[in-house]
């Protein structure tokens, strides 16, 4: 796994015994958590702050604030890693799991003790079960060493930590649904009767809940020790720090990579890090924020890294705006790749992932998925490249990022935004696939 | 209707005690069903139903929306082959078609010996590693043709035991402490219910 | 509007109102209101399909969104149905937002993409609001071309409901009622996304009490109820409005018809009674009313015969034996029992016919499972709202989940989504145990103990109840203050008097409670409001109070306090009943004494059933007569709040039935006396003139479109003022068809003529001096109830009482519930089953002096030690032939078989 510079936390992913306490202690582990323990809430509180983070998981949404709000509101409150990365294409969560799973539970003991939370739950995608034994083995080593449990490192603050396993729903990632599964409930997003409604105030079990993603969790050891200033010294603008983007597909070098924000390009990543296209070939497009996310072309390869730069973009959503950075997983397709194929699997992905709930979205992806995949197979009709658009208009109407929604949840929108994106960026692929009754790319 | 093995259900309860609400160990307790059976049969729904106090319609109907519990038998291999974008672009689907030649069954199914499930899975989170799989849910990267027949042999002949429990195993490794901070307050418990319990209140027949 | 007056809107606004504009129109809004209410208020109407205003929002349709105008350029569309209202919103619907009208227009288009469009075949069709939609705005012609989803056509989810899965919208509305509402969380969705359905668990039927609502708030015809599939289409349809009389909770309802016949009945949103709820058993028993087996024609013995005849031989009859039994043998050799099936109207009727023509005091409208008069007419009242909004309500009666199914679902909505909390005195589980904050199971017929342990009193004898459950109990109600205690009879096989006491001891701790009485049958309120009881007068006053102003009225009135229907019963078998009216009462099912039932029937010289459909009791009698049903008279009747509500007509009785005051008032001509009336109105006329408790609920007042929920008995101060505006009075309080006698009535004019009292009647009314109107009944303690017998260590003491469905006429007339009726089941704690071996279940032997049963067993660790409970009604033999009326508890011998 290539790994870059600076490296804030993948520190300890190349070595094999890196997810040991033995070797966390080692190298420095739980002296941030000591520090913090040795801080007011508040001041922990002001170094993030200070640090600008901002979530990690796809929203981008400042940690610091979340915080607060948890922090301003009566007890109980709780913590909840968000550890269910099913975002396609995304594969950084699981490493910081595996590979230093010590790195987040400091991170999390940090952050609990800062928002006063005595339980912290993780909820863990059901299918890494490797991961499920390391983090359970380095919970086990923390109680044990002390890190976890009744008066942590000897301080007075106490807190549980129980490692919860989901069971195969991507839209567990989003994080009312996460909190719905974690009360052992289908995954259903939650709807926001008021707009502050939301995991912060009314949470697990309706209490105030300060849900963070894996990354930015295990960011906050160095954060703690470093400083938040030092944090915010990294990166441009909003967008501060490094982050990891798992780089797939069509490259030399597919890994993870931790990168500066802003002061890193998608050209950088794909042609720097990843050793460039697959074979030396051209790139068709790349999918720069998880298929979540409006496509980019090779026009969008200087494009830096960061919240505002991706979202100010002259992207391809008809309607307007760029893109996301979403969870930083980029994809690279070549110029072998079939756009019809690509948006046809995503839409799939999306019909196999839909709650269910919002019309829109149960009845719409499965629709998209239908009808992608008959233009793919040769029974595509000319009318049907403007009613793709349309009844993706009827998910995201406007068909803008950000997108406007006619569901709950994001999951929606975001199965027509991969089939808008390829069509408005390769129409003549779908034509060609249309007149010539079958795909030109097989 | 004991259904769990003895120390199965002390390991159930002990997963109950772990949360504020009992409800939120459905989840972990379905997989514990699952790693018992190897699958979710109705009577170990049933009685994952009565140790949460939910109906067993609640239970299916939860249980019923997450991919990884399944309701007919299952292979003691579960082969999931990624055909998500990234390994897609890799071969994730040549790679299928390759498993269901060699395994003689369809995506969805299982061989007639019970020894393998295969299905067709949504993005693992190994892309780096594509086409890749898992058994189980314990990953196998890089998957070539060859490498998959020679997986296959591993896996019947017990080579791979070690790396590659049956399928419901999620974890070898079991939490070695109980819970050590009492739950503040009682959140959000919906009634109170202390009063004697009796058996055949929610079904009127 | 003016301008200015929109402009001075603002600041005009009521208080706690904001203003919010929707499709340009300004309307003031109560703060928190949804945007769905707002825009009905502003005449808006938009189109839903999950949103019902009793249930929790979802927000799973879409189908409401609007536009909500945000900063400029950007596009915000929102689900109307759970957002609020916010000052200065500006709301644009589908008139006036294009991109409301398109998000709309999707989603119906997505919902129809797998739909199966069979509406010409659904039950829905005519009434469906998908296909409503679909008319008004959908897409002409699908823009699918791929195949739809398939299931297999309708799958039964119980014996009652269906499911066609292919016609479903997801829209959580049934699964939402039954965890919410129900608490039968039976049915729930199954797999995820557009593979989501909405199922049972395997071989677990969604058998709820309350599944019909599902049926009945399905927005599709996914969910169709087997009593009404296929029955009719919904333009045949008519409809009246009018009141369930299938138990005491009066829940408003449709009565449809078609043909003259019943198809269906819908649950009304009256608000401070059923809110649109229907347990099963009201919605299915209409069923019963179209029974073939119907009486139709009178009946008179001859020989061992019952032989129709006309209505005229049939009541000479009846008149002849009944009027021979009181000149001969004295009024008091005179009784009626029943009359809880009765409207109002007959009651009264039947009330000033016995107690004034034929002169007895011995009425009873209760079978021994109900409760003196006096106690439940002179207890401070509480109202269902009353109890729900109360912060602990005391349970002293009844499984109300079995009895009172509705009251159930009120009341468990109050514990699990309010803030009330429940406390039960009950010597056997309910439906409401889990719910209770505190269950205070003590031993049978020991009520009053363990009311004096919660009320404070010495702790040394709890009626067998845990000192901790006390304690709990204690903190719950405390001082008592705004405490309401809902009060009936929690078990049949033991004397009313426990329950009795236990009131006593909680009205005299706690001077601030208020009382909702739980006695079950139909319109049992209003028959004791009628004075179909002894010992009381129509109005609520007692016979003593009552006797100058009834004897002016009515011309006289019983000496005496007569019997109840246990003491009835034993002067009929002693010989010394010789007329006996069963007023639709079948005691041989239906009394907790099967003995004592089949010895009286037997005594009694003569007796008159007047009836609807063949019960045991009526083929032992010697004149039958038949009434008319639910749904065929107008009328009134008054729930367990003493809540008056309308009974609509809306097909006639089958043959020559009759309304049962008509009957009354023959029968009286015929035995030489006019009651007074020759209309229902007139039958309400003098009941507002006389009753003191009903003076002022003229039928201006129940026929009032704002006071559909009907109104309370005595009228709360504020309502006469209220009569003056009333103005609205949407339906005439007579149904045409029950104002037309002429046509069923003998040519018996003559002789009405002669009868006195109706001019002296009149004339006391009109006169400004007479005796003054009486005051109504207020509660007086009863004596102390009895000591009870020690109970052996080998017997189990018994606890008796009803289920939903049961042996009861209704229900057996009713094809669709009959089955549905639990078999004789024996249900005790583990401990006390495994001495006879029968501790997981098994068959036993029960057995009294009387008699002795074999029954199954359902052990239940909930049931106290030392008790064991039997359903009534649960079939012949049964439970009612081990019990003893006269004792004060019944002590059963518990054996195995072997
Ligand atoms: C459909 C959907 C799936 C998501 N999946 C994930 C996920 O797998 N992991 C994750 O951390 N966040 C996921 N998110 C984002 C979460 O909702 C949430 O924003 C995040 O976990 C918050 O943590 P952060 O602030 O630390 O990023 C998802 C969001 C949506 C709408
Ligand atoms: S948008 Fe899709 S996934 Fe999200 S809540 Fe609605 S139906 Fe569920
Ligand atoms: S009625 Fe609002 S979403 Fe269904």
């Amino acid at each position: 796994m290539a790994m870059t510079e600076p490296r804030l936390i993948t520190t300890r992913v190349g070595d094999p015994e890196g997810h040991t306490l033995e070797r966390y202690l080692a190298t420095g582990g739980y002296t941030a958590l000591r520090t913090a323990l040795g801080m007011s809430p508040d001041e922990i509180h002001a170094q993030v702050k200070a640090s600008g983070i901002l979530g990690r998981g796809g929203a981008e949404f400042p940690a610091h604030i979340k915080w607060r709000t948890t922090m301003d509101l009566p007890q109980p409150h709780y913590l909840v890693v968000n550890a269910d990365e099913g975002e396609p294409s995304t594969f950084k969560d699981h490493m910081l799991i595996e590979r230093d799973p010590h790195q987040l539970i400091e991170g999390m003991a940090i952050a609990a003790f800062a928002v006063q939370a005595h339980v912290a739950f993780v909820y863990l995608r059901g299918e890494f079960a490797l991961g499920f034994e390391r983090l359970q083995t380095a919970l086990n080593e923390a109680y044990e060493h002390g890190a976890v449990g009744r008066n942590i490192l000897g301080s007075d603050f106490s807190l549980d930590i129980v490692l919860h396993p989901g069971a195969g729903a991507y839209i567990c990632g989003e994080e009312t649904a996460l909190l719905e599964s974690l009360e052992g409930k289908r995954g259903f997003p939650r709807i926001k009767i008021v707009p502050t409604v939301v995991p912060a105030t009314i949470g697990v079990y309706s209490k105030p809940t300060v849900l963070n993603n894996v990354e930015t969790l295990s960011n906050l050891p160095w954060i703690i020790a470093n400083g938040g200033d030092a944090f915010a010294g990294l990166g441009e603008n909003i967008s501060t720090g490094t982050r990891l983007f798992s780089l797939s597909g069509h490259v030399e070098k597919p890994g993870n990579y931790e990168v500066e924000m802003v002061k890193t390009t998608y050209r950088d990543l794909i042609d720097g890090y990843g050793g460039g296209v697959l074979g030396g070939r051209q790139l068709k497009f790349i999918i720069p924020g998880g298929v979540s996310s409006a496509w980019f072309g090779p026009q969008h390869l200087d494009v830096p890294l960061g919240r505002q730069e991706v979202g100010a973009a002259d992207g391809v959503m008809p309607g307007g705006g760029g893109t996301m950075l979403g969870s930083g997983s980029v994809i690279v397709a070549d110029d072998t790749t079939c756009p019809v194929r690509i948006a046809w699997r995503i839409a799939k992905f999306f019909a196999h992932e839909s709650c269910g709930q919002c019309t829109p979205c149960r009845e719409g992806t499965g629709w998209l998925e239908k009808a992608v995949w008959r233009i793919e197979n040769g029974d595509g009709r000319p009318a049907d490249l403007d009613l793709l658009l349309d009844v993706s208009d009827n998910i995201a109407p406007g068909l803008s990022w950000p997108y406007p929604m006619t569901t709950i949840c994001f999951l929606g929108p975001s199965s027509a935004v991969a089939v808008v994106s390829a069509l408005s960026m390769f129409r003549d692929d779908f034509e060609a696939h249309i007149e010539l009754g079958r795909c030109p790319h097989d | 209707m004991a259904r769990f093995t003895p120390e199965n259900l002390q390991r159930a309860r002990d997963t109950i005690a772990l949360y504020p609400q009992k409800r939120s160990a459905l989840l972990p307790l379905l997989h514990l069903a699952q790693e018992q059976d190897g699958w979710l049969q109705e009577d170990a729904m049933a009685q994952v139903a009565e140790l949460l106090d939910l109906a067993p319609a609640e239970v299916y109907g939860t249980a019923s929306f997450y991919t990884m519990f399944k309701f007919q038998p299952t292979g003691r291999h579960l082969v999931s082959v990624c055909t998500n974008i990234a390994c897609m672009l890799r071969g994730g689907y040549e790679l299928l078609h390759h498993a269901e030649e060699t395994l003689g069954v369809r995506a969805g199914g299982t061989t007639a010996d019970g020894a393998f499930s295969l299905e067709e899975a949504e993005c693992l989170a190994d892309c780096d590693r594509g086409p890749c799989l898992q058994v189980n849910y314990r990953y196998f990267g890089n998957v070539t043709n060859d490498g998959f027949d020679t997986l296959v042999a591993d896996l019947r002949s017990g080579k791979l035991a070690a790396e590659v429990p049956p399928h419901g195993t999620l974890s070898r490794v079991r939490r070695s402490v109980p819970r050590q901070v009492p739950d503040e307050g009682t959140p959000g418990e919906p009634v109170v219910p202390d009063a004697p319990q009796s058996g055949p209140q929610r079904v009127h027949r | 509007m003016t301008d200015t007056a929109s402009t001075s809107h603002a600041i005009d606004r009521a208080p706690g109102c904001v203003t919010v504009t929707v499709d340009g129109r300004t309307v003031d809004v109560p703060e928190g209101e949804l945007m769905i209410q707002a825009a009905e208020r502003a005449g808006v109407y938009i189109p839903r399909f999950c949103y019902h205003p009793r249930l929790a929002p979802v927000g799973m349709c879409r189908m409401c969104l609007v536009q909500v105008q945000g900063p400029p350029g950007r596009l915000i569309l929102e689900p109307s149905c759970f957002k609020k209202v916010a000052d200065g919103m500006v709301i644009m619907t589908q008139n006036t937002s294009p991109a409301a009208k398109k998000a709309q227009e999707g989603v119906l288009e997505f919902l129809l993409l797998n739909h199966p469009l069979d509406c010409p075949v659904c039950d829905r069709g005519g009434e469906c609001p998908l296909q409503d939609q679909t008319m008004a705005h959908g897409p002409g012609e699908t823009r699918m071309v791929e195949e739809k989803r398939h299931w297999e056509k309708p799958i039964p989810l119980s014996d009652l409901v269906l499911l066609d899965r292919e016609r479903c919208i997801q829209c959580a509305r049934c699964t939402r009622f039954a965890e919410e509402i129900a608490g039968d969380p039976l049915i729930d969705f199954v797999e995820r996304g557009g593979h989501t359905e909405v199922n049972t668990f395997p071989g677990e039927p969604f058998a709820s009490y309350f599944s019909g609502n599902t049926v009945q708030i399905c927005p599709v015809g996914a969910l169709t109820a087997t009593p009404y599939r296929f029955k009719a289409r919904p333009w045949d349809l008519e409809q009246v409005e009018s009141t369930c009389t299938s138990c005491a909770v009066g829940c408003r309802i449709a009565v449809q018809s078609s043909t003259n016949r019943l198809t269906r009945y819908l649950g009304l949103d009256s608000d401070p009674v059923n809110q649109g709820w229907l347990c099963d058993k009201g919605r299915f028993d209409f069923e019963s009313v179209n029974h073939e087996a119907r009486l139709a024609s009178p009946l008179v013995r001859k020989g061992d015969q019952l032989v129709e005849v006309g209505w005229a031989e049939a009541l000479d009859a009846a008149a002849r034996g009944l009027g021979d039994a009181a000149s001969i043998h004295g009024a008091a050799a005179v009784a009626v029992i029943g009359g809880a099936r009765l409207a109002n109207e007959g009651a009264y009727a039947w009330a000033k016919l016995a107690k004034s023509v034929l002169g007895t005091d011995s009425v009873d409208a209760q079978l021994g499972d109900g409760l003196p008069a006096e106690l439940v007419l002179g207890l401070p009242r509480a109202t269902i709202d009353d109890a729900c909004a109360a912060s602990a309500v005391v349970l002293l009666g009844p499984d109300l989940k079995e009895e009172l199914p509705v009251l159930y679902l009120r009341l468990r909505s109050a514990a699990v989504h309010g803030d009330t909390r429940l406390v039960e005195l009950t010597p056997a589980p309910t439906g409401l145990t889990r719910y209770a904050a505190a269950t205070l199971g003590h031993r049978p017929g020991e009520a009053a103990a363990a009311a004096r342990a919660l009320t404070g009193g010495p702790a040394d004898d709890t009626g067998g109840v845990a000192a901790d459950a006390v304690e709990r109990a204690r903190g719950v109600v405390g001082s008592g203050d705004g405490v309401v205690v809902v009060i009936g009879r929690s078990s049949l096989a033991e004397s009313a008097d426990g329950v009795a006491e236990a009131a006593a001891v909680l009205a005299a701790a706690w001077p601030g409670a208020k009382f909702l009485p739980a006695l079950r049958r139909a319109n049992v309120h209003g028959a004791l409001d009628m004075g179909l009881a002894p010992g009381v007068l129509p109005g609520r006053v007692t016979l003593d109070d009552g006797r100058d102003w009834y004897t002016a009225a009515w011309g006289k009135v019983p000496a005496a306090r007569g019997h109840d229907t246990a003491g009835i019963l034993t002067e009929a078998a002693e010989g010394r009943i010789q007329g006996l009216v069963l007023l639709g009462a079948d005691p041989l099912a239906d009394f907790p004494d099967r003995e004592l039932a089949r010895r009286g029937l037997a005594g009694a010289g003569f007796v008159v059933t007047v009836d609807t459909l063949p019960t045991e009791s009526a083929r032992t009698a010697d004149v039958v007569l038949p009434a008319a049903m639910f749904a065929e008279t107008a009328g009134t009747t008054t729930n367990l709040e003493g809540r008056v509500s309308r009974l609509g007509q809306k097909i006639t009785p089958p043959g020559v039935a009759w309304p049962d005051w008509m009957i009354a008032s023959e029968l009286a001509a015929r035995l030489g006396a006019d009651l007074g009336f020759s209309t229902l109105t007139e039958v309400w006329d003098e009941i507002e003139r006389l009753a003191p408790s009903h003076a002022g609920i003229t039928p201006t007042v129940l026929g009032a479109a704002r006071l559909r929920d009907g109104v309370l008995a005595p009228l709360p101060d504020e309502l006469p003022v209220l009569a003056e505006h009333l103005g609205d009075v949407t339906q005439g309080f007579d149904i045409p068809q029950d104002t037309e006698p002429a046509a069923v009535l003998p040519d018996s004019a003559e002789e009405s003529q002669q009868v006195a009292g109706a001019e002296a009647e009149a004339e006391a009314e009109a006169a400004p001096v007479g005796p003054a109107r009486p005051a109504t009944l207020t509660y007086t303690a009863p004596p102390a109830a009895a000591k009870l017998p020690p109970r052996d260590a080998y017997a189990l003491r018994l606890v008796v009482s009803r289920t939903m469905y049961d042996h009861g006429t209704l229900v057996q007339h009713s094809p669709s519930l009959a089955g549905l009726a639990p078999g004789l089941l024996l249900r005790a704690n583990p401990y006390d089953l495994d001495r006879v071996g029968a501790g997981k279940g098994g068959q036993v032997q029960v057995r009294t002096t009387r008699a002795s049963l074999v029954v199954e067993t359902a052990p239940d660790p909930g049931m106290p030690r030392g008790s064991a409970w039997l359903a009534f009604n649960a079939g012949t033999p049964g439970a009612a032939d081990l019990i003893d009326a006269t004792a004060t508890v019944i002590d059963v011998r518990v054996e195995s078989t072997s």
